[in-house]
């Protein structure tokens, strides 16, 4: 039997990263997964570093993340493609630019760099925008990466500090902190951290985590067709209203000249395979903000499922009567900019260290229900 | 009718006519060459069918068009560099048409003509949609400057008499239910609906990757039949055919039908052509003549046991090198004719959630696959040719009519057919020593520049992808993925609209 400190269950960038800062601190460190390196939402998911204002929480942890983004940037690899863009809000009408004059206000009271942009401006950073859009807001340090090789580089980082990488084998047993995998090798480890996106209920049923499951298309490469991520205001709407299917338009440059198009939100379903109705209305979505992207050649198409909690703050942190369990989910679609300070927070709870920002309001113990499960 | 016009190739004006291939078109402009690699490497086309995406061009504006599968036109403005897209608020907007088709047959190849008359005799409404321009397949692919053998000519004008739909130059690119595909067609979108569908989708070349594979020059071997077929002149060229299978000889004997220089059919196999022919003829008769037709036209020419470890050149190919396990040799050459068999297109089956089995369309004695009403036939259940394309065409034609148990009649020609499959596949398989042919920097994955090297150290198809890119090119894995499957055992199951890329307008 294998021993060590901590077991990371969940190779994607969330355990990656998780993985990464507890090996820097000198614990021994095994990581676990039941597919290769970031085969869940970590390589369904678009790779947009971004601070986002929807709560002061979320706020924080984004911010923080983007920071520690900005920190590992020189180090990372090549294929991370790594890339500072920034992020275009769009508004499409005066009451939306009302939105991006709040917004202005709001990160520049918390010191992150914006600007706003009338119409002219807007049509002037991407040309391909439909004619007539009021304007945007500009975050400048906002950033783009390959999300399965930055993880694959988290991972590297961690196996460097000594730690171990368990591949295709499942967690088929879990007594106390002694897991079972499905290749019959067995793991006794002091703590256990579960960064396993929504399949966290495999293991704890009652976890307070819907899967949200969301399209997306790629282009063939169209260098310098758009040179910023582009969303529409609309976005947060589309993310957080209570309907149970919306659409948003995003699309982002990536480092190979090709684009990526996004977004869609369904609750509760349970279906990987593309649904015609939901590519169609984001695909058309596209269009009304950018109707020259009807002629571009999109070569493939998928799904992802973001683990979603009620209030759209990620789980880190003990559950309540398994202290000795982490939970590192529920991060909806900011996993890959939250995972870095996500990592720091499990470390600042392993190690009782002082953590960059507040626990409190990601912590798992928020939700009644789990407390009492 | 044939029409001498000017096109521009990079600026340049070329002399062409309407029967040629753009794809042709520009290797004669441009020393063989119609992309640049994402690492700025010259690629000139492979597969000649549609399939390899490594002939896509940049037409009137619109990048990523694949030249193998547009005819010239005059006046027509062809780039082979990236160019960017001027900013352009106006797009296209798609047509959708929606067609109620009683039996619909995917694929104009001998499978799906013979399927499509047998159903329209026997009194059923018949569309067929196939990607090409014309009707024929590979194997009866159309070629302007000779007329079809008789018993081509015969299913052409049998097709012709009956008041069968053709639907040529589309393809389908989503399924939203199994018997409902759309396709992606000149004029936009079209969605088709089936009562009945009968998938004849064929087979592409199995390519295997060695150095100097990606040079322009290098091509399949039907590949190479069908770029001469859509125009490309090979006269007075030297040609080396090699890989495996016996479309080898087929493509050698009309390469040099049409004036090229070709010595020598290097076959991968340890082949006996006696054992071959005599089994051929206790099973196939009408195949065994045609091998001694063969035979005939392929005088002088040496067939024998060899295979390319590497080909050279700077911007194009120049020679290469073959081995026979014991010694290798240079052999100087303007082209490579090389492909080592066939693989099913098993995309279009697979999104319908046919099951599948070693890599083909699991079907019963009816042509029916697992999913109800829907029938493959031809290369899509196991290579095994023209006869079993022709015969299993015919079965599926009854079962679409609702006529099934007239395919007890064919049963003992059905059971040789499959017979034939297995001998094939025996006779022809490949050689442990092309997994050792590329080295760690040849390419796997032409699309995205993906190396040997960079795969070694992956885990499974899915890692590959993620890590590597490998298989996320505009061809989807159809060439990379079958060479991923022999060299690390791999396989790519997942497939997902569009099967083909297409424009977003068409998607919305």
């Amino acid at each position: 039997m294998k021993t060590c400190d901590v077991a990371v269950i969940g190779a994607g960038i969330v355990g990656a990263a998780c993985a990464r800062a507890l090996a820097l601190v000198g614990l021994s460190v095994v990581v676990l997964d039941r597919a290769p390196i970031a085969s869940g939402a970590t390589a369904a998911g678009m790779g947009h570093l971004l601070v986002l204002d929807d709560s002061e929480a979320q706020f924080a942890l984004t911010k923080w993340s983007c920071e520690r983004w900005t920190d590992l940037a020189p180090q990372l690899s090549n294929d991370c493609e790594f890339m500072y863009s920034g992020t275009l809000w769009v508004a499409a009408d005066e009451e939306e630019m009302a939105a991006v004059r709040q917004k202005h206000a709001y990160y520049g009271e918390r010191g992150v760099a914006t600007a706003i942009l009338d119409g002219q401006a807007l049509a002037d950073a991407e040309p391909n925008l439909r004619h007539g859009l009021a304007g945007a807001l500009f975050v400048h340090d906002d950033a783009l990466i390959y999300p399965p090789c930055a993880a694959r580089w988290l991972i590297e980082q961690a196996r460097a500090r000594g730690a171990e990488l368990r591949l295709n084998a499942d967690v088929v047993g879990l007594q106390d902190c002694d897991i079972q995998l499905s290749d019959g090798e067995e793991i006794s480890s002091g703590r256990v951290v579960h960064a396993t996106g929504t399949w966290i209920r495999s293991l704890f049923p009652t976890a307070p985590v819907r899967p949200k499951k969301g399209h997306l298309l790629i282009t063939d490469r169209y260098p310098g067709f758009i040179t910023h991520p582009i969303v529409e205001l609309g976005y947060l709407k589309s993310a957080h209203g209570g309907q149970r299917e919306s659409v948003a338009f995003n699309l982002q440059p990536r480092k190979t000249g090709q684009l990526l198009l996004g977004s869609s939100r369904q609750i509760d379903v349970a279906t990987r395979e593309i649904e015609p109705h939901m590519l169609t209305r984001m695909i058309a979505r596209g269009l009304e903000y950018m109707p020259s992207l009807g002629r571009l050649s999109a070569i493939r198409t998928w799904t992802g499922f973001r683990a979603a909690t009620p209030d759209s703050l990620p789980l880190i942190g003990p559950v309540l009567d398994q202290p000795r369990h982490f939970l590192a989910t529920g991060h909806e679609g900011l996993g890959i900019t939250t995972s870095l300070a996500t990592a720091d927070l499990i470390v600042a709870h392993l190690t009782g260290s002082t953590p960059p920002i507040s626990l409190m309001p990601y912590l798992p113990a928020r939700f009644a229900e789990w407390e009492r499960a | 009718m044939t029409e001498r016009i000017s096109l521009f190739v990079n600026g340049q004006a070329v002399e062409s006519s309407t029967e040629v291939s753009v794809a042709s078109a520009v290797m004669q402009a441009n020393a063989g060459a119609t992309r640049q690699s994402i690492h700025g490497e010259p690629r000139g086309p492979l597969c000649g069918m549609g399939v390899c995406f490594d002939c896509r061009v940049t037409i009137d504006g619109a990048a990523h068009q694949r030249s193998c599968q547009r005819a010239c036109e005059p006046g027509m403005q062809v780039e082979t560099a990236p160019k960017p897209i001027a900013p352009d608020a106006l797009a296209e907007r798609a047509t959708d048409s929606t067609r109620d088709c009683g039996v619909l047959v995917v694929g104009a190849g001998p499978a799906g003509i013979a399927a499509a008359c047998t159903a329209a005799e026997m009194g059923r409404r018949v569309t067929i949609i196939d990607d090409n321009p014309q009707i024929g397949g590979q194997i009866w692919r159309h070629d302007p400057v000779k007329s079809p053998p008789k018993q081509t000519a015969n299913w052409f004008d049998r097709l012709a008499r009956l008041s069968i739909e053709i639907i040529p130059s589309s393809q389908v690119i989503a399924a939203p239910t199994p018997l409902t595909l759309v396709a992606e067609t000149p004029r936009g979108t079209m969605t088709l609906r089936g009562q009945r569908i009968i998938l004849a989708c064929g087979a592409r070349e199995h390519f295997l990757p060695f150095p100097g594979w990606t040079l322009p020059g290098v091509f399949g071997a039907g590949g190479l039949q069908a770029l001469v077929k859509s125009g490309y002149g090979i006269g007075k060229k030297k040609i080396v055919v090699a890989g495996t299978g016996p479309l080898l000889l087929a493509v050698a004997a009309y390469l040099r039908e049409r004036g090229a220089i070709v010595d020598m059919i290097a076959e991968q196999a340890r082949f006996s052509m006696v054992r071959f022919g005599a089994a051929l003829a206790w099973n196939q008769p009408g195949k065994f003549v045609a091998g001694l037709a063969l035979g005939w036209h392929l005088r002088g020419i040496t067939y024998r046991t060899a295979w390319p470890v590497r080909a050279h050149g700077t911007k194009r190919l120049e020679a290469v090198t073959l081995t026979d396990g014991e010694k290798s040799w240079n052999v100087p050459c303007d082209a490579l004719a090389c492909g080592f068999g066939l693989v099913a297109n098993l995309e279009l089956p697979v999104l319908l959630g046919c099951a599948i089995a070693d890599d083909f369309v699991q079907v019963n004695e009816r042509q029916a696959t697992s999913v109800p009403h829907v029938y493959a036939i031809g290369e899509l259940t196991g290579i095994g040719g023209l006869d079993k394309a022709l015969l299993e065409g015919q079965i599926a034609g009854w079962s679409a009519a609702d006529r099934p148990q007239l395919a007890r009649n064919v049963e003992v020609e059905r059971r040789k057919t499959q017979r034939f499959v297995n001998q094939l596949a025996d006779t022809f398989s490949l050689r442990d020593e092309l997994r050792r042919l590329p080295d760690d920097d040849t390419i796997v994955c032409r699309c995205e520049d993906v190396t040997f090297g960079q795969l070694r150290s992956r885990t499974n198809w899915r890692d590959a992808k993620l890590q590597t890119r490998c298989g996320m090119g505009p061809c989807q894995g159809r060439i990379c993925g079958p060479a991923v499957q022999f060299l690390f055992g791999w396989h790519n199951d997942s497939v997902r609209p569009p099967l083909f890329p297409t424009t977003l307008a068409n998607l919305a």
